[in-house]
């Protein structure tokens, strides 16, 4: 088995967390989704620290961020797949 | 891995069992907390449990109070109290309570007399119950004395990712064996109210615990200036990568597994419907939500955290765990459990559930918690609004 960078809950989730120590921008990463015991791979386009996320396809404004399969916020800035998704480009819809 | 039938516990008169044996110091209110502080001095094996309130609260926030009192000294961890307050009548009214479970519990009050001559009083008193609950042995007790609560501080992705779920696997598998067990955080559950909700066992219990989110979520926005981002998710969420409010939620709600809660309570109060996960009503923060779990009669505590949050709690002890390697590194000697091999998945969840549950035995049969080696005593009231 190879080293898992990103893993993803949920096969619904477009997006991933970090579990290394950060990734570099254009890395390949390994990532294993929980739900499913799948692997897929994607290519970074930020620095992403351990613990953030990375957007696993293409996000418009107004689109919704799923993890664990469940709503958990709005995209408030276009993000490309590969890049860091953050309070910079995601806002709760609570408040 | 065949889970253990037993602990060892000291028994209590009341038929609970407790994983510690303190004596405590309670004063009522603010003003008494030096004299418990001078008594808790003096005399060796007690401790005094100061704090900020106890004048001039009236309604729904003093009923809280003296719940919290009362529920703290009920403790099964507790094996003797002293009661000290400025006037006797509310001294009276907690001692009368706590000596309901049968244990040793005498009060004192400080009007009329004064510091000097209550504590020469107190230490005698508390020198005979320290002196007493020396002797106190530890006994074979099954895995159903254990009332264990849990709470989430500091989090990051990995608490949601990891060691959530590495309670919530502890959870499903102790379940069965009729242990009490205790989730709350009402504010750190929004974003997944309504999931949390079908979590009820009973129509009643859902309608309960929607009854208890609505009426705190229409509080913060009555109370609430703009809105909640400032505090939540808080800054060390953010830094561990934590965007929003209902992120952490959903990581929060982990720590259950797959259990369903059969009733919810009010903070500090006691559950009476059997085995089985309870819902109560607390606040997020830390210190406030262990304190109010401890007097709720929980004798043992699971905190996982992603950043490192540190507490502990006088009477109930907290073990920590984390999936975060950096945190299992740079802050060692707060971390009971490193489950941070389930990210690099040589670990997987059960592993990380079963020495889950023999760090906790462990604990329960008298191994100090890292919170309680380097003297972490956090004993905060949960105050509801301002006193008269």
């Amino acid at each position: 088995m190879s080293n898992t960078d990103i893993i993803i809950h949920d096969e619904k989730d477009n997006v991933g967390v970090v579990v290394i120590e950060r990734i570099n921008p254009k890395q390949d990463c390994n990532c294993w989704i929980m739900e499913n015991d799948k692997s897929v791979s994607i290519q970074s386009k930020d620095e992403i620290p351990l613990g953030h996320k990375i957007a696993m396809t293409d996000l418009n404004e107004g689109d919704t961020i799923l993890k664990y399969g469940h709503d958990i916020g709005k995209v408030v800035k276009n993000i490309k797949k590969g890049e860091h998704v953050h309070v910079h480009n995601v806002k709760t819809k609570k408040w | 891995m065949e889970i253990p039938k037993s602990f060892l516990g000291y028994k209590r008169e009341n038929g609970r069992a407790g994983t510690r044996n303190h004596v405590i110091i309670l004063p009522v209110d603010d003003i008494s907390n030096a004299c418990a502080e001078a008594v808790a001095n003096n005399i060796k094996g007690t401790i005094a449990l100061p704090h900020s309130y106890g004048r001039l609260q009236f309604g729904a926030d003093l009923e809280l109070h003296f719940r919290t009192m009362i529920g703290t000294g009920k403790n099964p961890n507790v094996a003797a109290v002293i009661v000290i307050g400025i006037e006797p009548k509310w001294t009276k009214r907690i001692v009368d309570a706590i000596s309901k479970t049968g244990k040793p519990v005498e009060g004192f009050s400080i009007e009329g007399v004064g510091d000097i001559d209550t504590i020469a009083k107190v230490s005698k008193k508390a020198q005979e119950f320290s002196m007493w609950a020396s002797e106190k042995q530890r006994e074979e007790c099954p895995m159903s004395d254990l009332w264990i609560s849990v709470k989430c501080g500091e989090s990051d992705t990995t608490s949601g990712l990891a060691s959530n779920p590495t309670v919530g696997n502890l959870m499903d598998k102790l379940e069965p064996l009729g242990v009490h067990l205790c989730f709350g955080e009402t504010s750190e559950l929004t974003g997944a109210e309504t999931v949390c909700e079908k979590r009820g066992k009973t129509p009643e219990a859902q309608a309960k615990f929607k009854k208890t989110w609505n009426d705190y979520n229409d509080f913060i926005l009555k109370e609430a200036t703009d809105d909640l981002s400032e505090s939540q998710p808080t800054a060390g969420n953010i830094a561990g990568g934590l965007t929003t409010i209902e992120e952490k939620a959903f990581g929060n709600f982990q720590k259950i597994g797959g259990c369903q809660f059969i009733d919810v309570l009010e903070p500090a109060e006691e559950p009476t419907k059997g085995a089985g996960l309870y819902f109560m009503d607390t606040s997020s923060a830390a210190a406030e939500c262990v304190t109010l779990q401890a007097a709720g009669g929980f004798n043992i505590h699971l905190f996982p955290t992603g950043q490192g949050n540190i507490i502990g709690n006088p009477i109930e002890p907290v073990i920590k765990l984390t999936a975060n390697p950096l945190t299992a590194k740079t802050m060692s000697e707060h971390i009971d459990v490193d489950v941070s091999k389930i990210l690099s998945r040589e670990m997987n969840l059960s592993q990380a559930g079963d020495e889950l549950i023999k760090s906790t035995l462990r604990v329960a049969n008298g191994r100090l918690t890292c919170a309680e080696a380097l003297g972490h005593k956090e004993f905060v009231m949960t105050k509801l609004y301002r006193s008269a």
